[in-house]
């Protein structure tokens, strides 16, 4: 036995010192842990200094109209049904413009076509949301109000929701350019999934004596489709934070609005434009809560959104 | 992708009573299986090509109608690349390209009139794995192929789907859960269902890429059975490396090899007794005694 120990131990002891592989290990696991913690942290935070706004208003946060400083009554609706219109704008032009897009870079294009026009959708995300509200005052909203806004206006005006006057400012432009901002992701990951699909999958539909586009829609978009979806989602969660292009187009009113041309206001886009004027106590609290209203509803989209899109891509897929 | 394929010669027209040919099975006359005997496919000096690599050499090789033909050979000798021009599966992949004609029942599937959409309802194809659409329930899966033609007709569908499931030997298992998932059956049983949906169009010839390479020995038994069961209504071209099963299954058995440059060409084709007992190449005769391959 002895001999046979001290053989193994020559054999197979270890050679080098493991002092760099616990090192390595513990300290990275450490880092990685520290953007749980900040996660954590943060919420923490949110609650706590919501407390104030939340105890004196209650469920009425959430379902009151009037948001006043001076008389210090703060009803966060007019805000939540802000974010929820220009974003809900977004996804209606986003959703079949990106997934059309998706369709043809992943299947349609030749390579030569698809790898650069890839590289430019995806250049549009690198674009700062402040040129885009720049862009969005000066072009797209005068723009939009002498064209789209202006026949909407004339044809469909007897409709409440689409009446005028279109100013070129308020909730639809901020979708306008919420739906720029947003193609990217949607374009980018459905694309993602549509190459996740494997061959088999479109051949088997090929071989039934399928045409392209039949195969499209009969086998690849049906194996895609909750991927796409949690697309979709991660768009709608990237434009339902969004601040600072919303600002500069949205005309920052704090009313419920009637009209998808009224001016509105955003739940981010009102944080962002009174923190720096707001006073200590119950203003800041309520802006708190309304961060926190915004972090809850992101955090659950951007949970579905995954789920789905790992359904499809498995863990490993793309983000 | 679909473009056609030019091939050099043209010389071999549609015989003049089939007015439309490569027409969707439901135009054809609903005749029993027995009474017209078509489904020949005659090949002659089929090359493909991979860009500037050829893949298959100088084939020629008819294909009997309404009798299982087996091709084997050792991996890389083009046997699925050949399998896949027989409908034009190919083209799918970028910079492949035939030079040829391959004819069924004297057409030539290279025409440029002929839509390989429309070809491919009539020369249907099975996998190596099997591969049902997943959104789909077992129901769905059969009667896909027929949706693509706009049938919707609910008594003809349910139809299709029995007969279909029956010939595919698979009814009796899931005749009671028609509206689950395909991907809730088994391997083998996967495989059954991916051969009642290519049965469910009608199809004439029936293409099969070592369709048991994926599963176990006993669901491979019952795929073979369900070939021996579907020999003398359709004709099948099966693709396989297991040489016990082309002696089992198959009526006619082609033997591919790689030659020069790594092209895939034909030894020989004759009757699947004489090839697995007296085969007139050497060549066959190392492989199947097992001497290379």
């Amino acid at each position: 036995m002895t001999s046979a120990t001290v053989t193994a131990a020559a054999r197979f002891g270890r050679a080098a010192s493991r002092v760099p592989d616990v090192v390595f290990r513990s300290g990275s696991g450490v880092l990685a842990w520290v953007a749980v913690g900040i996660l954590g942290l943060l919420a923490a935070l949110l609650v706590a200094n919501s407390g104030q706004a939340l105890a004196k208003f209650g469920i009425s946060f959430l379902t009151g109209t009037t948001w006043d400083p001076i008389a210090g009554i703060y009803g966060a609706l007019p805000f939540i049904i802000g974010t929820i219109a220009s974003s809900f704008i977004a996804i209606v032009l986003a959703t079949p413009i990106g997934l059309l897009t998706a369709i043809f870079l992943a299947e349609l294009a030749p390579r030569r076509v698809a790898i650069p026009l890839t590289f430019t959708i995806e250049l549009l995300a690198a674009i700062p949301s402040v040129v885009f509200g720049l862009w969005g005052v000066f072009v797209l909203g005068p723009f939009l109000s002498r064209t789209v806004e202006a026949w909407v206006v004339d044809t469909l005006g007897w409709i409440p929701i689409f009446a005028g006057p279109p100013f070129g400012v308020g909730l639809f432009t901020a979708g306008v350019i919420l739906t720029l901002m947003i193609l990217p992701t949607i374009v980018a990951i459905s694309r993602d999934m549509i190459t996740a699909v494997p061959d088999s999958q479109r051949e088997a539909m090929l071989a039934l004596g399928a045409t392209r586009w039949e195969m499209i829609t009969n086998a690849v978009l049906p194996y895609a489709r909750s991927g796409i979806i949690g697309a979709v989602i991660l768009g709608l969660g990237r434009a339902l934070g969004e601040t600072m292009a919303v600002t500069m187009v949205i005309g920052n009113r704090p009313q419920i609005p009637q009209s998808i041309f009224d001016s509105s206001q955003t739940i981010a886009s009102q944080i962002a434009t009174t923190f720096n004027e707001a006073s200590i106590g119950l203003q800041t609290s309520a802006l708190i809560s309304l961060g926190l209203v915004l972090l809850v509803i992101t955090m659950t989209l951007n949970v579905i959104a995954r789920l789905l899109v790992w359904r499809v891509a498995g863990p490993q897929g793309t983000s | 992708m679909e473009t056609a394929v030019r091939r050099p010669d043209e010389a071999i027209e549609a015989p003049p009573e089939r007015a439309t040919p490569l027409a969707p099975p439901d135009r054809r006359p609903a005749a029993s299986p027995l009474d017209i005997v078509s489904g020949e496919i005659v090949v002659e000096d089929l090359n493909v090509y991979y860009g500037e690599f050829r893949a298959v050499r100088d084939v020629s090789l008819t294909i009997p109608p309404r009798a299982v033909t087996a091709i084997i050979g050792p991996s890389g000798c083009g046997k699925s690349t050949f399998l896949r021009t027989l409908n034009r599966m190919h083209e799918l992949t970028p910079g492949a390209r035939v030079e040829g004609v391959v004819t069924l029942d004297g057409i030539d599937i290279y025409r440029p009139d002929v839509d390989p959409v429309q070809l491919r309802r009539v020369v249907g194809m099975v996998f190596q794995r099997p591969n049902p659409f997943p959104t789909m329930s077992i129901y769905d899966n059969v009667t896909a192929g027929l949706r693509l033609t706009g049938r919707h007709k609910r008594s003809e569908l349910d139809e299709v789907v029995e007969r279909s499931l029956r010939r595919s030997a698979l009814w009796d298992e899931v005749k009671d859960k028609l509206r689950q998932p395909g991907t809730s059956l088994s391997g083998g049983q996967q495989q059954r269902l991916c051969i009642a949906r290519a049965l469910s169009v009608d199809p004439e010839v029936i293409l099969m890429d070592e369709p048991a390479s994926a599963l176990d020995p006993s669901a491979t038994l019952r795929v073979e059975e369900l070939i021996a069961e579907l020999r003398r209504q359709y004709t099948i071209v099966i693709v396989t490396h297991n040489m016990q099963q082309a002696s089992r299954v198959s009526d006619r058995t082609a033997f591919f090899t790689m030659g020069e440059e790594r092209a895939g060409y034909l030894v020989e084709a004759d009757d699947t007794v004489r090839i697995f007992t007296n085969p007139a190449e050497q060549l066959t005769e190392d492989y199947i005694s097992g001497r290379f391959g």
